[in-house]
């Protein structure tokens, strides 16, 4: 499985609540960031908490996310951010309509 | 003596015997003596897993820091490929990927697990209670800044925060900025100055002076 | 309005207890706490389990195990209390161990522990 995306894309998080473990925070799906960088691929966690293999690995990234766009009450500055490592099954490219 | 059953000479018993045992406390005996009476581990690889634990602390970290504080080339390698960059060290992560972040005078990282308490224990040992605390956990990604503050940590108003959430399989250290007056300093003195908390990412490096 | 004040409990019910990024929360307690022995042979079981050489259980598997402990354990209990409830947990699911003879060894170690002065 090669990575669907690039560095720099912007991407958006599926907006999904899975009943089974997961390591994508809640607080970020359905939200658009850019991809930081690549960091691999690793086996899926979900499947790996219930004891079976998680292959076959699956493109790992590091999303970057204004945290003015994560948080509607932020009260930092307009540059902070959060970074994410988030598995591409997680992902899609962000619409047009997104905000930059 | 105390109630675990195979001598390893540690000087705990002591220590344990002054509290009340917990029902967890039982329940980890137990499991740890039939895991041990199934074969799945000896009692030696126990006693060489905690040795191993206990040889991990910050000081690996700091070695990391100050090597880079002096060595261009090593840092470029470091900020690249953690994991490499490490191993070079002869520090070994595992499973897992390190990711460097460096702070600069205008960005500030900060390190946080909001699922867990994934920590880079390769470099900086067990991580302290408060890393895994529900409020560092909570909070950090949404007021870093205050979060901060609370570690005495004031950030000027153009300096970026970086918050990481450690989702997955990377793990990060913050490489903290090389203080002023220290330009005198050997890789080994400088290794003293570099703290756990400056390597989450909660502190800075003070100026010796 | 009161649709999207609506569908945001709807979302929280979705939110796991364990996933907490965001949330309100008081001020971190900074007092350190260094773990005590039995925290540190709970931790070097995982370590043994999950190991290239025995690969029993995955660290996946471990916080799959706390997150199902349910909210109320979750809060109450310590964090190597959490681990080991969930290792025990994944042990069992896993045939490696059986309940009953845990449960057979933690009254033989009480009883060891009671006989002593």
């Amino acid at each position: 499985m090669n990575a669907r995306f690039a560095p720099g894309e912007r991407v958006s998080v599926d907006k999904r609540y899975p009943k089974k473990h997961c390591r994508t925070p809640y607080y970020i799906r359905g939200k658009t960031g850019v991809i930081e960088r690549i960091c691999g691929k690793f086996a899926n966690p979900e499947e790996l908490a219930y004891g079976r293999d998680g292959l076959p690995k699956r493109p790992l990234y590091r999303v970057r996310f204004r945290q003015t766009e994560v948080w509607s009450s932020y009260n930092g500055m307009d540059d902070d951010t959060v970074d994410i490592e988030i598995f591409e099954h997680w992902l899609k490219p962000a619409s047009k309509g997104a905000k930059k | 003596m105390s109630e675990h059953p195979h001598d390893h000479g540690h000087p705990h018993a002591a220590i344990e015997q002054t509290e009340p045992q917990g029902h967890y406390q039982y329940l980890a005996d137990a499991v740890r003596e039939l895991l041990i009476e199934k074969g799945v581990f000896t009692a030696d690889e126990m006693r060489r897993a905690i040795e191993a634990m206990d040889a991990r602390t910050p000081a690996q970290g700091a070695r990391v820091v100050a090597r880079a504080w002096v060595d261009p080339a090593y840092k470029a390698r470091l900020l690249a490929d953690g994991t490499a960059a490490v191993e070079e060290l002869g520090i070994d992560m595992g499973p897992t990927k390190l990711v460097v972040v460096e702070n600069t005078p205008n960005v500030h990282n900060v390190i946080v697990c909001t699922l867990c308490s994934c920590y880079p224990r390769m470099l900086l040992g067990l991580p302290p209670a408060w890393y895994k605390s529900r409020n560092y956990r909570s909070r950090t990604v949404i007021e870093p800044r205050a979060v901060l503050t609370e570690f005495g940590t004031r950030l000027p108003d153009d300096v970026d925060v970086r918050v990481h959430d450690s989702t997955a399989d990377m793990r990060y250290l913050v490489l903290p900025m090389r203080p002023e007056g220290t330009g005198h300093m050997s890789e080994d003195e400088l290794a003293t100055l570099v703290t756990r908390d400056t390597m989450i990412g909660v502190a800075q490096v003070p100026s010796p002076s | 309005m009161i649709s999207s004040i609506i569908a945001d409990m709807v979302e929280n019910k979705d939110r796991a207890h364990h996933d907490m990024g965001g949330l309100p929360a008081g001020p971190v307690d900074r007092g350190e706490h260094e773990a005590a022995f039995w925290e540190k042979r709970v931790d070097a079981i995982m370590m043994l389990l999950s190991d290239k050489q025995r690969r029993l259980l995955r660290v996946d598997e471990l916080r799959r195990g706390i997150e199902s402990l349910g909210p109320d354990a979750y809060d109450k209990l310590g964090y190597y209390e959490r681990w080991i409830a969930s290792i025990t947990g994944i042990l069992v699911e896993k045939g490696v161990l059986t309940q009953k003879e845990i449960d057979a060894r933690i009254v033989q170690l009480r009883s060891r522990r009671e006989a002593k002065p």
